[in-house]
């Protein structure tokens, strides 16, 4: 689409715009690849680009457990709750997308209630559940409240994505002659995959990104995810805060961020605007 | 997946022929609808209500009694006090002071660079596409690794921006600290603002645009005349999540004050009885408290503005 009308001088300005943008988005992030590079020294030097270049944060991260762990951890619980989470909200957005059922509004209410509802609530009932129950510190103690957190979302982007869908293919599939699992399997499932894995990416980041809970219902490695980990780098060296490093985790849990977003760019700009336009 | 799909699929054959016709009395097709709605929708139900619904009510419950984790033999009903402690208590109210400032300046500036971030990525005619991916790196980063970012890049002797602005020290002053986690929130949450503001945009016409035009309308009329009324709808949603999410800071303050210097949310405040005082029946209460607050701010958008609820319409297509 393209503007009303544009003058040179105009495409210079939004030109100037697109610029201002895309500087203010980078430079945060380059400040903390930029620390993450500096030697102890270079550090304690203001100046935004390194006087010393060196990868010694990162072998000293990559080399002791107290990151590599709760990485592994991060990526671990992030993909179970995220596969289930979409596999549970598929059921119920094709439901809401192509079924009529009196409860509708009622799982939607719901839904919508739970996206907004402050985490801090449910983290001292929860701890304690949890601490009852034999969850805390283990990794279903957080895949569980990631799930019931990323459904909402999933359920509200996947229905959208289901609407969408044009389901008279899948009669037309019957009528030559298809199985109900040749006409899922050929016909309806390549349709709806797109929507599914946006809605994957979508609650993956959301989990990526958890911290509160990773800090609340974690007391070890053996759980805690990346993010909740970093704060503990702090007390592991006595005097200094130990900025090198903590800037190179930064860096890596946000390396596969900015991979995602190169790459699906389009996918999370239609999934995450699809509930706002619709609804 | 597969199989439960499959179901599905064949149920929903047959309900579109015999089910849709006949409406008063149920026939056998709707019956059998029904039921896989349920079914399907069971599972997520299920989860989501273990998880949220019953520890609000457990955490309801935990609010009137007296239940310290150091004291677990001295765990006793005592209705409202904690209520009462906690509605008496400067702190509560300092933190909800902070949290309701950081709310609103943020969602307001957040406001109006959205607006802008929206204008610049729908009228932009090269380069659309790395604005918006570059847009979305704030939306996507882990909010710990950002603030550890701004917390170093306002660290005296240390920060580029600390150096920027004479050596200061913002971070250890209450309203200068405010402003840094405020600047923060702007920056990670303008492009969802953006995002959400663009698809409303998307949706008025350019030959609305044009037709004002020929009548002569400045670039300002046109915005306030015909693109603010028509994306009055996407600039509500966008406005109540956001609104409700930034209520529930948390994360931004913990790395870049941690609650110091008078600095703590609601949210902070609630951690903080849970994991340093160790009281549940007083973090329970603020819980409570905090969900009373985002429910009165729900409710006062939905009625006050006279917006539907995102996703109400849903049901009724």
């Amino acid at each position: 689409m393209a503007a009303v009308t544009t003058t040179p001088r105009q495409k210079v300005g939004w030109g100037t715009a697109n610029v201002v943008v895309i500087a203010l988005a980078l430079i945060p992030v380059l400040w903390m690849a930029s620390l993450s590079f500096k030697t102890p020294a270079a550090i304690l030097d203001p100046s935004f680009v390194p006087a010393q270049w060196t990868w010694g944060n990162y072998d000293q991260i990559l080399s002791t457990s107290q990151f590599i762990r709760p990485l592994i951890n991060s990526i671990g619980i992030g993909l179970i709750a995220t596969l289930v989470a979409v596999v549970l909200a598929s059921m119920a957005a094709y439901a809401v997308a192509r079924l009529r059922f009196p409860g509708k509004g009622v799982l939607i209410g719901m839904a919508l209630l739970i996206a907004i509802f402050p985490q801090i609530a449910l983290v001292t009932p929860l701890f304690n559940i949890e601490r009852a129950i034999g969850l805390f510190n283990t990794w279903p103690g957080l895949i569980i409240p990631y799930i019931a957190f990323g459904l909402p979302l999933a359920i509200y982007v996947l229905s959208a994505f289901f609407r969408e869908i044009p389901w008279e293919l899948e009669k037309a599939a019957y009528v030559d002659g298809a199985t109900p699992l040749q006409a899922f399997v050929k016909v309806i499932a390549p349709l709806a995959a797109p929507g599914m894995v946006t809605t994957a990416i979508l609650v993956f980041l959301a989990c990526w990104n958890d911290f509160l809970f990773a800090i609340s219902f974690t007391s070890t490695i053996s759980s805690r995810t990346a993010p909740a980990a970093m704060e503990y780098f702090s007390g592991s060296s006595q005097f200094t805060v130990p900025t090198g490093p903590i800037a190179a985790a930064a860096c890596v849990i946000t390396i596969p961020i900015i991979v995602f977003v190169l790459f699906f760019q389009r996918r999370i700009v239609a999934g995450l605007t699809s509930g706002a336009v619709k609804g | 997946m597969s199989t439960s799909a499959q179901v599905a699929a064949g149920t929903e054959a047959t309900a579109e022929t015999t089910g849709r016709r006949k409406k008063p009395q149920l026939s056998e097709g709707a019956r059998a609808e029904r039921r896989l709605g349920w079914m399907l929708c069971a599972p997520a139900v299920i989860v989501m209500l273990a998880v949220t619904g019953y520890p609000l009510i457990y955490a309801i419950w935990l609010s009137f009694e007296r239940y310290n984790l150091e004291l677990p033999q001295d765990i006793k009903f005592i209705g409202f006090s904690n209520y009462a402690a906690v509605l008496s208590s400067p702190y509560w109210w300092q933190a909800l002071k902070v949290t309701v400032i950081i709310t609103i300046i943020s969602v307001a500036i957040t406001l109006v660079l959205g607006m802008l971030l929206a204008q610049v990525m729908h009228r932009t005619l090269f380069g659309r596409g790395t604005v918006r991916t570059a847009s979305l790196i704030p939306y996507g980063i882990v909010t710990v690794a950002a603030a550890y970012g701004w917390q170093y890049a306002w660290t005296p002797s240390q920060g580029y921006l600390s150096a920027a602005f004479n050596n200061s020290a913002p971070l250890t002053k209450e309203y200068t600290a405010i402003a840094v986690i405020i600047l923060a929130e702007i920056w990670k949450t303008t492009p969802f603002m953006g995002l959400l503001l663009l698809a409303g945009l998307s949706l008025v016409p350019d030959d609305l645009q044009r037709a004002a035009m020929v009548d002569g309308a400045t670039a300002w009329q046109r915005f306030m005349k015909i693109t603010l009324p028509l994306m009055k709808p996407a600039i509500l949603v966008a406005l109540l999540f956001r609104t409700l999410d930034s209520f529930r800071i948390f994360d931004n303050i913990f790395i870049l004050t941690d609650g110091a210097n008078n600095t703590g949310s609601v949210s902070i405040l609630g951690y903080d009885n849970l994991f340093n005082a160790l009281n549940l029946g007083i973090g329970s209460t603020i819980s409570v408290l905090i969900f009373i607050c985002v429910a009165i701010i729900a409710v006062l958008f939905i009625k006050g503005f006279g917006t539907a609820a995102p996703g109400t319409n849903t049901g009724t297509e």
